[in-house]
């Protein structure tokens, strides 16, 4: 007979198919009978279904299809329609922003025309889906915290792909859609404004991206480990403590002398998965419009230290050699 | 069962993702302040690997002096005319094993007529001579006194291995659609990455300005782009590659742009950079016209320098072995001195 384990199980704790609580009054209805999937089980829930997809839902698919389609169109183009070399390069294969020559002109299709189309269909697909999140939630009677969390990775998106850009007066600003592309942007951007790890807004994304792991790690771990007394009840034990909830507590008092409880650990943890984007688009809405060289202004306010001189000094042979500033 | 399909499934996983690596352990050497990662990583398996392409070969034992110069007994010797017919015949023989050791010297010569302009190859070979000199002589802020010979880009082959063309990049759809703007391609030129592609036409060949870093803490006017940092971040990438070092050879790790704090290096490869310019615009493009179709790329310019030409991989090309000493008909005022040094 199997085990339940509770790291690597194969007991699927299943319920009869469950159609969801009653709509109130809507449009749309949810569709399709529920089925289970036993692979999504091993992940999640079995049930898959019924579905409700919505005005919202329906039009945000839409446009993100558009762009999708916009994007991998032109990859396909710029490798001369070879399904074979589409496949074996699309890491490296892009969808470039304008030429920064044309500022936030309208540039031709293949000049950045196409960019802005597909950014364009992107966005309205990604906020469509965040205003559909947003009502799904109010009418489950839920907070809105999933939405507010995703509208913090909103933030960053349209920073790096529309704020920025405008503010610095160009397209070419932005980041291109690709795998390898947009890293190589990345990195590219940190080397033009002088080392992006002396942004102290960078500096907190980083913090709260780390700290967002390093929390789900604890969480999910002490929620695991009590599981055996309950502790899979956590929401309820907000309010009433049991066993779990009393031991979780105990063992992280002896192991570091403060705990956070069932309830707060949760707001710990979104605040912390929100801020990493909040604060990472600060940073970079900053680089190039209020700072150009991170390091410099690192140097000015002493946050970057003098180190000593390990090498003979080298002059720069631009200022050595008059006339030339290559 | 189970349990073995899982483990199989996971290790042909792991080994897929893992395939592109470089198997550890690797070499580090630090080279600058701790805890600033200024180290230089080496894979031992890589150098061993190179060790021979980097051997300089054995001098030729120095000629006899005296004798009358070359030009009195041979005839239209237009560069070493001034050497000993021995030191002459000499670097003859030297310049054979350099660089046509299967071909001999029927690779330049015509016939029996040793005179003779018949073969292309023999005016480029004059003209690499004149390049040759004019680089150990006028830019030793680069090559310092060991110098170049031919085999420093030949290596016993006559075309060298590592010339560049212009890259008109690969071919895309006709039609509005799928430019690559220059670059996401896998290209050797800058080590695999999806950066411009072709970054010696405008750094190597043109003058574009490589600095793209601010200079002041606020924005002050410098209008660079970050699809500007992509070019030179590309000429970066063919430097890091050509030389078999990573950025902190050149550049310290916290600053890039700041000579202050830069490795000695750094200089050095500016006047590299400088240098190639020289030479693809003085002598090595103006040969367009002497050379045969086939040796022309594919927009029909003529081969080009890049650091790899010299370099192919290691720090110093051979290992800095100072072969251009044995040989006094490499040194010396070029008879056309063509370009300023900038």
């Amino acid at each position: 007979m199997p085990e339940y384990q509770n790291i690597f199980t194969r007991v699927q704790v299943r319920a009869p198919a469950h159609p969801g609580v009653p709509l109130g009054r809507s449009t749309w209805v949810r569709q399709g009978d529920p089925f289970f999937v036993h692979l999504f089980g091993r992940f999640g829930d079995a049930q898959v279904g019924p579905f409700y997809l919505g005005w919202l839902g329906l039009a945000s698919l839409l446009c993100g299809f558009i762009a999708i389609e916009i994007i991998g169109l032109n990859m396909w183009a710029s490798v001369n329609w070879d399904p074979v070399q589409f496949v074996r390069q699309l890491p490296w294969l892009a969808l470039e922003p304008p030429p920064p020559a044309y500022g936030l002109r309208l540039p031709p299709l293949n000049e950045g025309g196409w960019w802005l189309m597909a950014g364009f269909f992107l966005t309205c697909s990604i906020l469509l889906w965040w205003l559909r999140m947003y009502r799904r939630a109010r009418v489950l009677g839920m907070g809105t915290h999933v939405a507010w969390a995703f509208a913090a990775a909103i933030w960053l998106y349209l920073v790096l792909g529309f704020f920025r850009p405008v503010l610095m007066g160009s397209w070419g600003e932005a980041v291109p859609f690709g795998i390898f592309p947009h890293l190589d942007w990345t990195a590219a951007f940190s080397l033009r404004y002088g080392n992006l790890f002396y942004n102290p807004f960078h500096m907190l994304s980083i913090v709260f991206l780390y700290g967002s792991t390093l929390l789900f790690a604890m969480h999910g771990a002490t929620i695991l480990a009590v599981t055996r007394l309950g502790g899979e009840r956590e929401i309820e034990q907000i309010t009433d403590r049991g066993t779990a909830s009393e031991r979780a507590a105990l063992f992280w008092r002896w192991t570091m002398g403060f705990n956070a409880t069932m309830e707060s650990i949760h707001r710990w943890a979104w605040w912390f998965a929100v801020l990493c984007p909040l604060t990472g688009g600060i940073g970079i809405l900053l680089t190039g419009t209020a700072v150009d060289n991170w390091f410099l202004w690192a140097v000015k306010h002493g946050v970057a230290p003098p180190l000593p001189q390990v090498f003979p000094p080298v002059p720069d042979p631009a200022q050595l050699t008059m006339g030339v500033t290559q | 069962m189970k349990a073995f399909r899982s483990l199989a499934i996971a290790a042909v996983a792991l080994t897929t993702l893992l395939a592109g690596c470089e198997r550890p352990p690797v070499d580090m050497v630090q080279r600058g302040f701790r805890g600033t990662g200024m180290a230089q990583v080496y894979n031992p398996r890589t150098v061993d690997a190179q060790l021979a392409l980097h051997q300089a070969p054995e001098a030729i034992p120095p000629a006899a002096p005296g004798g009358p110069a070359g030009s009195t007994i041979y005839q239209n010797v237009q560069v070493l005319g001034d050497l000993s017919v021995a030191e002459f015949t000499r670097t003859m023989v030297a310049m054979t094993a350099w660089v046509a050791p299967n071909e001999g010297c029927a690779y330049c010569h015509a016939g029996a007529n040793f005179a003779s302009d018949e073969k292309y190859a023999k005016v480029v070979a004059r003209r690499m001579l004149q390049m040759t000199k004019h680089l150990n002589t006028d830019w030793k802020d680069h090559v310092a006194e060991t110098g170049v010979t031919c085999y420093t880009c030949h290596r016993g082959q006559p075309v060298p291995a590592k010339i560049w063309f212009k890259d008109p990049g690969p071919k895309t759809a006709a039609g509005p659609a799928g430019t690559r703007a220059g670059q996401n391609a896998p290209a050797d030129s800058v080590a695999l990455s999806s950066l411009p592609f072709d970054p010696f036409t405008p750094f190597l060949k043109e003058e574009s300005s490589i600095r793209v870093a601010g200079t002041t803490a606020l924005p002050e006017g410098n209008r660079q782009s970050i699809k500007q940092t992509e070019w030179t971040y590309g000429l970066m990438m063919h430097f890091s590659d050509s030389l078999g070092v990573n950025c902190t050879y050149c550049h310290n790790s916290r600053a890039f742009s700041d000579w202050n704090q830069s490795p000695p290096q750094r200089a050095t490869a500016w006047y590299g950079i400088r240098m190639v310019r020289d030479l693809n615009n003085a002598y090595l493009e103006p040969l367009g016209p002497t050379y045969p179709k086939e040796r022309l790329g594919m927009t029909g310019d003529a081969p080009k320098a890049n650091c790899s030409t010299c370099h192919q991989g290691a720090y110093k090309p051979l290992y800095g072995a100072a072969m251009a000493k044995d040989y006094p008909a490499l040194h010396g005022a070029a008879p056309a001195k063509v370009a300023e040094k900038k």
